[in-house]
């Protein structure tokens, strides 16, 4: 696994153009040295399934602005469950209330990482789920 | 003008320097000097540069009188849920003495899909609220006259929909449109450039602006078609310059499709208005506003040779900074707030929208929505900082500020005439991609505390969490049962004459307005109506920029 690429998927869920976050999370992690996937804006669950798997990404990070997480997260776990890709790591960004904090991560987002969070943070923590792998 | 000044180092010779800083920068990133003086003004001439406020070219403001006649309408956007929830909350705001309405759609509204549609599921009534006909659009202005107050709809690809829904209501109320006052966003450039809600090609879209412009400029003329927006060219992490810069250059871009249209440019320019961001870095923001003022008026008079001083004089909105508020210790996004708001009113804004303090995790409750709009009361009839035009003009600092600022937006704005103007720049991807770099160079600032945030990379500590707004995730399902009412009753069949008749005339050339006003008053949905417009312009898909 160490001298393969981190392969990361970032995409959009849903109808939120806010992507002021993903791209610089795409450009952070692309720095680092992984190599990165943005899917751009407006995707489905679906769309976002089939491209990690036709990506072959290890992991997927969502950014979600619009308060339509507990809708759209939800439909993509059980979409990667379906389609034999429940090891891939999922993580999340965005305008997320606390309240929604621990059901999410208990319907399998690896983490949440609120406004505020540092890049170099979000790089550690992919570099050292992908590795453990 | 200043551009090519070298920066001035007041500091004897040999002089160690005993600056906390190697070099201090707005929070643009734009180089500040440790004192301005009069030799930073030479060749600056206060009657040609400057004037009074009131005069060309409006760089103190564009009355004389400046808020000692009026105050800035404070104008705080709200909306949520259902219509019937929204309307409660704009009746309590009017209470509250707020003096004009401004409405959030949700995005399924923004996007131009009904609340039912597929691509809207779990984000009906969240960002705003849900709007798909004009049983809806009646629902929010329930008990709401249109004629005493004003209303700014942040509304843009589907704008002219929302509009002719609007001045339904009006029509329904008694209300003549000449009395009609408020805003349309329907600045559809910005979607492209920064905030991306986008539903056709950049053609088919500038169409429909330019529609509604002509449908103003003859039935409402009290209303502005629209509001020129840099808001979120900065929310989505340009620099000041940029965000003054690209704005400006898509009112050149409107004008310009105006007169192609065959319109006489003093028929519509007055009601051209502006929308722009009131972020952090207190005198860079001022400037921005000032400088603002003085490039719109030197465009209007030079290159369209304008002949009404309205035509030349910009006006515009302010909000604070969305992409300022921090999810940690909340409480501290009111002071930021107030201090932004402050920017604005020193800038000369007509009218305010201040944040609430939980925005970085939700859309505000009605506590901290008030809490916005005492801020702005707080200012106005406390601070004493509206007794007085300009309190600011002639300090060498925001003089010499306002010049640099002004002379690096001429040159963005060169740069895109000679692309072949903002359409073009937009297919290359230029403006997208100027603000991808600065939003990506100040997030890297921030990791390596060159740029501090209080609370969130130094002076942090125990965070405890604060109530925050739920929205009903009924909502959906009402407005889906609302849309199947809707649907049996109405005349299906008037329904799809008025869709086909605007089907037609969107192959043509003829303006849509009355098309798109009898479609909604058939009660043809949002998403019908777009639809039939998806059909004959297509959609738009941006190539990704990251």
């Amino acid at each position: 696994m160490s001298d393969k690429r981190i392969r990361v998927l970032i995409a959009k869920p849903g109808l939120d153009g806010h992507d002021r976050g993903a791209k610089i999370i795409a450009r952070a992690l692309r720095d680092a040295g992984m190599e990165v996937i943005y899917t751009g804006l407006r995707q489905t669950p679906e769309m976002i399934a089939s491209a990690a798997v036709q990506e072959d990404v290890d992991v997927i990070g969502l950014s979600i602005l619009s308060g339509a997480h507990n809708t759209l997260v939800p439909q993509l776990l059980n979409l990667l469950k379906q389609k034999g890709m429940s090891d891939v790591t999922v993580l999340l960004g965005g305008t997320i209330p606390e309240a929604d904090i621990a059901g999410l991560k208990k319907a399998g987002v690896a983490e949440i990482f609120l406004p505020g969070t540092s890049t170099q943070n979000i790089v550690d923590f992919v570099r050292e789920r992908a590795t453990r792998k | 003008m200043s551009s090519d000044r070298q920066p001035t180092t007041r500091r004897a010779a040999g002089e160690k320097s005993s600056e906390r800083a190697s070099e201090f920068t707005t929070v643009s990133g734009y180089p500040i000097r440790g004192l301005y003086s009069a030799e930073d003004l030479s060749g600056w001439d206060p009657d040609r540069d400057l004037g009074l406020p009131g005069a060309p070219p409006y760089t103190r403001g564009i009355h004389p009188a400046m808020y000692r006649s009026r105050l800035w309408t404070m104008r705080q956007f709200a909306g949520f849920g259902s219509a019937a929830d929204t309307n409660k909350r704009f009746r309590y705001l009017l209470s509250q003495g707020q003096a004009g309405l401004s409405v959030a759609f949700d995005l399924p509204t923004l996007m131009g899909y009904d609340s039912d549609h597929s691509h809207s599921e779990g984000e009906v009534g969240k960002c705003g609220v849900a709007i798909s006909s004009l049983a809806d659009m009646e629902a929010l202005f329930d008990q709401i006259p249109l004629g005493n107050v004003s209303t700014s709809m942040t509304i843009n690809s589907p704008a002219a929909i929302l509009w002719a829904m609007y001045l339904a209501v009006a029509e329904d109320q008694g209300v003549d449109w000449k009395h009609l006052a408020g805003t349309l966003q329907n600045d559809i450039l910005k979607e492209y450039i920064a905030q991306k809600e986008f539903i056709y090609p950049p053609k088919p879209s500038m169409r429909l602006v330019i529609d509604t412009i002509e449908f103003g400029a003859r039935y409402t003329p009290r209303f502005n078609p629209i509001s020129i927006s840099g808001y979120h060219i900065r929310e989505a992490g340009s620099t000041a310059i940029q965000e003054l810069a690209f704005t400006l250059r898509d009112g050149i871009e409107y004008v310009e499709w105006g007169i192609r249209r065959g319109l006489a440019v003093d028929d519509f320019a007055p009601a051209l208005s502006f929308f722009f961001n009131a972020h952090n870095d207190f005198f860079e923001e001022i400037a921005k506003y000032r400088a603002a003022r003085r490039i719109w008026y030197k465009t209007m008079n030079e290159r369209f040779g304008v002949k009404l001083a309205r035509s030349s004089a910009l006006r515009f909105h302010a909000q604070t900074a969305g992409c300022s508020l921090t999810a940690q210790q909340p409480y501290n996004n009111v002071v930021r707030t107030a201090l932004q708001a402050l920017a604005a009113v020193m800038g000369g804004a007509q009218s305010l929208h201040t944040n609430s303090l939980d925005e970085a995790w939700a859309l505000p409750t009605e506590f901290a929505a008030t809490l916005a709009l005492r801020t702005q009361q707080i200012l106005a009839h406390e601070t004493g900082v509206a007794n007085t035009a300009d309190p600011l003009g002639g300090a060498y600092f925001v003089e010499t500020l306002t010049n640099e600022m002004e002379d690096a937006s001429w040159k963005y704005i060169r740069k895109i005439d000679e692309m072949g103007g903002m359409i073009a720049a937009i297919e290359r991807g230029y403006p997208q991609r100027e603000i991808a770099d600065a939003s990506y160079h100040y997030q890297v600032s921030v990791d390596r505390k060159e740029k501090i945030i209080v609370g969130v990379n130094d002076f942090t500590g125990e965070e405890s969490p604060i109530d925050i707004l739920r929205i009903d995730e009924s909502v959906r399902g009402q407005q889906a049962e609302q849309l199947r009412k809707l649907r049996s009753e109405r005349s299906s069949e008037e329904v799809a004459r008025q869709l086909a008749a605007l089907r037609k005339a969107a192959q043509g050339t003829e303006n849509l307005m009355p098309h798109i006003y009898a479609a909604v008053k058939a009660y043809a949905t949002l998403g019908e109506i777009c639809d039939s417009l998806r059909e004959v312009f297509g959609t738009h898909e941006e190539a990704s920029i990251t």
